[in-house]
């Protein structure tokens, strides 16, 4: 197991691996991005028990998906800098010939990723076919997914977890980032989504909060106690709270950097602010 | 026609139900998936025989679709069931991102395609499921013509990798095809040789096309009929070695002319052998109800306006 400050000294590298990407094509995502970079450290760094190398079925390893998948910088960031693919790959962002493409796809082969993601709402029925596809393996192995709280405007999310909840499938720890935000501004004036830890325990899920999702102990305490969770009849939701842009000062609490790349003096400030740790690419 | 007779009337989606309960007792990795038509799909043998090979999804297509593109990773080969309509434009987004964009190994399996679902109307026949499915990179789209040869198809698509659409319908049809058929992906078959005209037609309209081969041979017009059974990949050299010959085509299809199987004949067609042709296939119109035979009738879809289209294009031949 790593320790806490190695993967602290990770989270600011990977920040830094995304604003960097964006800058460099000046397209992407950086607020999603920024906001799930402690999710994803701990996931694949602390959480997750994956194997050496990878193929598509992952048996016998716990898989990931990622629903919105227009945060694209910060699962690039992590899967290289967890052995995936080379690091200097993350130069190739959303250029031509690229695996990186804008949005996650297998279609270039990239490793890591398992299903395209970026039209909205799908990841968590792949990631429920995934789940069951471990059951009928007899793999005890775990599927995590991770959502927008916007993306869960979109209805099949709904037919998704209304099936999850109706079929026991307990193996799947579906995490929604919840910021608040949305393309065109706040979730709440957007379309306001009610009570979202009620609705996933109405459909008959088990439902559990992170509540500062930009805390990376936090963050870890809160998988694990999801982990425990799993297992007992009940699909698993992580409500996580986090905050769009955490760790670039003037991208965060705003949905203004959704979808927006920062320029030359931005990019020098938000490096400044996140001081290199395991090396740029 | 000596060749080919009815063994009996039969729907083609009965095939599909067949095939599914063999594939169930010999592969093991083959799961199906249900949005609510076990009964229609006629799967029941499958479900009983393989209750942890079957998901119930309820009305809720978008996520069958996804569920089973997840159930591939892992090493299933997933079979979606519904009707046409619902197995494509109502999904269309979920199979274009997570099936055919991302490779995934699911067999989309739709019944009631066409416009003989009959009396319940255009909300739910489809006449441009071919289309739709034909444009996405990658899809294999088959549409088999009787009971016999769409359970051939069935099994042939579990040993194939990759996504499939597989079309068929729901009225009982004539059964001509051999019994426990060979199916080969993308061979176009030929069932009457004929020298004047060629008819390439797919689904319900090969026995159609056979009988109006029937007809226009008593009428001194020698018509080979060609059955494509998979429109994407298209058998090209079947197609050019036949009109090669012939000189003049009717394509036939329970479809839309934009889009269908007549539209990649043409693409064959003008890039290699400009070649008059003739589209037995619906005008860019909705269905409606009634019984099939009506519908067939009023839309153009059986053997007269199959020999109508063929005295047409035959005054276009050079």
């Amino acid at each position: 197991m790593p320790q806490l400050q190695e993967l602290q000294d990770l989270v600011v590298q990977v920040r830094r691996d995304i604003v960097r990407m964006v800058h460099k094509v000046n397209s992407g995502h950086p607020g999603g991005s920024l906001g799930c970079t402690e999710f994803f450290v701990a996931l694949y760094n602390e959480i997750m028990n994956l194997k050496e190398g990878f193929d598509m079925d992952g048996k016998e390893e716990d898989l990931f998906f990622l629903s919105n998948g227009h945060i694209s910088p910060v699962y690039y960031s992590v899967l290289a800098r967890k052995g995936y693919f080379p690091v200097d790959e993350l130069n190739t962002f959303r250029l031509i010939n690229s695996r990186l493409q804008g949005h996650p796809t297998t279609h270039e082969g990239l490793p890591g990723v398992r299903i395209a993601s970026g039209s909205l709402g799908q990841g968590m029925s792949v990631a429920v076919g995934a789940a069951l596809a471990k059951k009928l393996n007899g793999d005890d192995h775990l599927v995590y997914s991770l959502h927008g709280d916007g993306e869960l405007q979109e209805g099949q999310n709904w037919e998704a977890i209304m099936f999850a909840a109706g079929n026991n499938v307990d193996n799947l720890i579906a995490t929604v980032d919840h910021n608040g935000q949305q393309i065109d501004g706040a979730t709440k004036d957007v379309l306001p989504m009610g009570d979202l830890r009620k609705k996933f325990e109405a459909f008959g899920w088990e439902v559990m909060e992170i509540k500062n999702g930009n805390n990376l102990e936090e963050v870890i305490a809160g998988l694990n106690k999801a982990k425990s969770l799993a297992g007992n009849g009940k699909p698993v939701c992580v409500i996580m709270d986090t905050v769009m842009g955490n760790g670039v000062d003037f991208m965060m609490y705003t949905h203004a950097w959704h979808g927006k790349a920062p320029n030359d003096e931005q990019l020098a400030t938000a490096l400044a602010q996140n001081p290199e740790t395991l090396g740029d690419y | 026609m000596t060749k080919y007779t009815d063994q009996g009337k039969n729907d083609t989606r009965s095939g599909y139900g067949a095939a599914m309960t063999e594939l169930g007792r010999n592969n093991p990795k083959v799961v199906a998936l249900c949005a609510d038509l076990v009964g229609s799909l006629k799967i029941q043998e499958f479900i009983d025989e393989n209750p942890d090979r079957f998901f119930q999804v309820g009305i809720a297509e978008a996520n069958m679709m996804g569920i089973a593109a997840g159930l591939t990773i892992g090493g299933y080969i997933p079979f979606t069931g519904t009707f046409a309509n619902f197995s494509t434009g109502r999904v269309y987004d979920q199979i274009r991102q997570s099936i055919a964009y991302s490779g995934k190994n699911v067999k989309i399996c739709a019944s009631h395609a066409g416009i003989t679902l009959g009396e319940d109307g255009a909300t739910h026949q489809i006449l441009e499921d071919i289309g739709l499915m034909k444009m996405l990179p990658g899809m294999t789209v088959i549409n088999p013509c009787d009971y016999n040869q769409t359970k051939a198809a069935t099994l042939a698509i579990a040993d194939h990798e990759g996504p499939v659409y597989l079309r068929f319908g729901r009225p009982k049809v004539a059964n001509f095809t051999p019994v426990d058929q060979k199916f080969e992906i993308g061979k176009a078959l030929m069932l009457n040789e004929g020298s004047d005209v060629t008819i390439i037609a797919t689904g319900h309209l090969v026995w159609q096309s056979l009988i109006a081969a029937e007809n226009l041979e008593s009428q001194g017009i020698s018509a080979e009929v060609i059955n494509i059974h998979t429109i994407k990949p298209l058998d090209e050299e079947a197609i050019l070695k036949s009109v090669k010959k012939t000189g003049c085509v009717v394509t036939a299809e329970e479809h839309n002319y934009l889009g269908g199987l007549g539209e990649s004949v043409a693409r064959t067609l003008t890039t290699q052998h400009p070649t008059p042709q003739a589209f037995v296939a619906t005008q860019d119109t909705f269905g409606e109800s009634g019984t099939p035979e009506q519908l067939m009738d009023k839309y153009g879809l059986n053997n007269k306006a199959i020999e109508e289209a063929v005295l047409n294009v035959l005054k276009r031949k050079a």
